[in-house]
């Protein structure tokens, strides 16, 4: 199969769903002539023209509220943060429009729009520019999260997120657009809100989602040549949570470490680790661990960053420490 | 106005500092020593060379991320800048700022900050501060032609002529914001305009000649010192891409070349020679210490060693025994 970019696969999610429906455009900062900062709506202006692809200016609460206006009124907007620190500057507009416009309607105004860009640390780039908000955006109901780790996913996960009705946090990572996958040339789509067993295996369960996968990807194979058989489920989406799929699979391997990007307190891991105990305490034999960055901002020093990030001396501690 | 010979000096020596230094961090990230991103001051050196001047030590800045040259115009040796660059703990905010955020509370530097428009309501707060604590101390917050697209200007700036603060909003006008011109950002493009719907006295100064932006903050300095915020929009140009690692397509070669035969040191440099100020020679002198000043940074910079773990966590909150969550 042919191998894409995930930048690519962004790419050509949002065109083709342009090319079917008329309704949807992409508005943010340098999505048009310089064609995304990241290169993620490479030569869509071209395509689509600037009735459809729109720069704007450093404005994201502007820009923010109007693709929640435009929502309200037929139009079908993907708002592109240039990363989710600065989608802050916008989070009035997420939270207390988009999130609230169906239920403060009585379910008149739906509110079908994405907002996508990429998520957590790039490396060095200090604390201001090296956050997670997943689990800010998934606290709050109204709203779908959903965190592709791999081109073939991001694809399939885009589309349907352009699709779907509500409005859809799409993040990505600027560590990810680079990265190759196979991507079917076919038409698919992934459904919003299913965890996937993307291995199977019987010692333990590793949960995790986004670009940290890779980091589970290593941390597998590693084990794999101790004889230690890893199950790895990739969440997808983590609202709505599939907590069906990770108990089936707690279950059968009785061992559960979760790993995330974002800090500790509330985060992801903490309410999967919760439903888990709840819903399979008797299946535990040991006790949940979950491994999130160290609780302090991202500082800036190079010789700090992966210390304070999930990393893999981390993950396999956590692995052996509950086999 | 008369300017004293040796402040002209002074401009030349300060924006030839902040230039060769600027020109040295690009080499040290092609070597990987500086890593994440490095926005590069290299043409606007006027901007805070001629504010520094006009200004006391006791009056306060504020810049967002495109901030080398503001601790260094301020009178830090620029291998504590060098240092922050590399992430080193001997750096202004020992290397947990790097690049975006240098920050110097000897100085009065309150900071580069990173999220576009988010340092200008800072800069209101602490000119509220030097109201309220009676002094007669100004602040000076800076900002890119792209911020003031942010809604946290526009409120920014009623905030302070309600209050009547001792605030200038410095624009520094460079023509960019990343790949969009001030054209396409809005359909004003004169940015000192936008004072007048909140009737703040506003005003253009060419941001190449550094003896202007001196004259001009001089004088404005002296009212604004009373409570009156004034904006001041400061032509510039920025000769480098966005950031290192954007080579700027988006604009003409001729444009740049424009802007680099008005270079604001050549213009220094030729005034200082044309009204005798100083000698070749005296010029020479000043290129030879600004030279090996960047080469002790780096040297610097190089020897100093990466914090520890401990250090980023001593950094957090002031209370020193907060409990963090442990996994
Ligand atoms: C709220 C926010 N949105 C977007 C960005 C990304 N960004 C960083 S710098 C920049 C351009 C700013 O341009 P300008 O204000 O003119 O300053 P200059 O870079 O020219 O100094 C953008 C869009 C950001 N840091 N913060
Ligand atoms: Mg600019």
């Amino acid at each position: 199969m042919r191998q894409i970019q995930f930048r690519e696969a962004i790419k050509e999610a949002m065109s083709e769903e342009m090319r079917r429906d008329k309704s949807i455009f992409l508005m943010g900062e340098e999505v048009a002539e310089y064609d995304g900062a990241y290169k993620a709506s490479q030569g869509m202006l071209k395509e689509f023209g600037s009735k459809r692809v729109i720069d704007t200016p450093i404005s994201e609460l502007g820009f923010a509220g109007l693709g929640i206006g435009a929502s309200m009124n037929d139009l079908r907007p993907i708002i592109e943060f240039m990363t989710f620190n600065f989608s802050l500057v916008a989070i009035d507009q997420v939270i207390n429009s988009a999130a609230k416009m169906s239920i403060m309607s009585g379910g008149q105004y739906t509110i079908p729009i994405v907002f996508r860009g990429p998520t957590g640390s790039a490396g060095s780039l200090g604390s201001q520019h090296s956050q997670n908000f997943e689990n800010w955006y998934a606290n709050c109901p109204g709203l779908k999260v959903v965190v592709p780790s791999n081109p073939h996913d991001a694809k399939g996960l885009l589309k349907s997120s352009i699709r779907d009705n509500d409005p859809v946090i799409f993040m990505e990572s600027e560590q990810m657009y680079g990265d190759k996958g196979e991507v079917s040339e076919e038409e698919y789509l992934i459904p919003i809100g299913k965890a996937i067993i993307k291995k199977a295996g019987k010692d333990i369960t590793i949960v995790s989602f986004g670009k940290v996968m890779k980091l589970v990807w290593q941390v597998s194979e590693i084990l794999a040549k101790e004889n230690i058989d890893i199950e790895v489920i990739d969440l997808h989406t983590i609202r709505p949570l599939d907590i069906e799929t990770i108990i089936e699979s707690v279950k059968k391997t009785n061992r559960l470490v979760i790993v995330e990007e974002a800090w500790p307190l509330a985060s992801i891991a903490s309410e999967i680790a919760y439903q888990v105990q709840k819903n399979a305490f008797d299946y535990l034999d040991a006790p949940i661990k979950k491994i999130n960055n160290l609780d302090i901002p991202l500082p800036f020093s190079p010789a700090l960053v992966e210390e304070v990030l999930p990393n893999i001396k981390r993950i396999l501690e956590a692995v052996k420490s509950v086999l | 106005m008369n300017i004293p010979k040796n402040v002209y000096l002074k401009w030349y020596e300060s924006m030839l500092l902040i230039r060769k230094f600027e020109i040295r961090a690009a080499q040290m990230y092609g070597q990987q020593k500086i890593k994440g991103f490095c926005h590069l001051y290299n043409g606007q050196e006027a901007c805070i060379v001629g504010a520094v001047s006009a200004l006391t030590k006791n009056d306060k800045f504020i810049t967002a991320y495109r901030d080398h040259a503001h601790p260094i115009a301020l009178g830090i040796h620029p291998k504590y800048v060098m240092a922050e660059l590399f992430g080193k703990i001997t750096g202004v905010s020992k290397g947990m700022g790097g690049s975006m955020h240098m920050f110097s509370k000897e100085k009065n530097f309150l900071g580069g900050h990173g999220i576009v428009g988010g340092q200008i309501p800072l800069g209101v707060g602490i000119a509220f501060a030097e109201k309220y604590k009676k002094t007669k101390n100004l602040c000076i917050t800076y900002m890119g032609d792209g911020a003031v697209r942010q809604g946290a200007f526009h409120e920014s700036l009623n905030l302070a002529m309600l209050y009547k603060l001792p605030i200038i909003f410095a624009i520094e006008n460079n023509g960019y914001a990343m790949g969009t011109s001030v054209q396409r950002s809005s359909n004003v493009t004169d940015l000192y305009k936008l004072g007048a719907s909140y009737d703040m006295e506003s005003l253009v100064v060419d941001g190449l000649k550094v003896d202007e932006v001196h004259k001009t903050i001089t004088k404005i300095a002296k009212k604004v010192r009373t409570g009156i915020p004034i904006l001041l929009e400061i032509k510039t140009y920025r000769y480098k891409g966005h950031s290192v690692s954007d080579p700027a397509n988006y604009r003409d070669k001729k444009e740049l070349e424009k802007f680099q035969k008005k270079d604001s040191i050549e213009y220094i440099k030729a005034l200082i020679l044309k009204k005798k100020i100083g000698s070749e020679k005296e010029i020479e002198k000043i290129d030879n210490k600004v030279t090996n000043t960047i080469k002790e940074s780096i040297e610097f910079a190089d020897k100093s060693e990466f914090p520890k773990l401990e250090d980023a966590i001593n950094c957090v909150y002031e209370q020193k025994d907060y409990k963090f969550l442990k996994e």
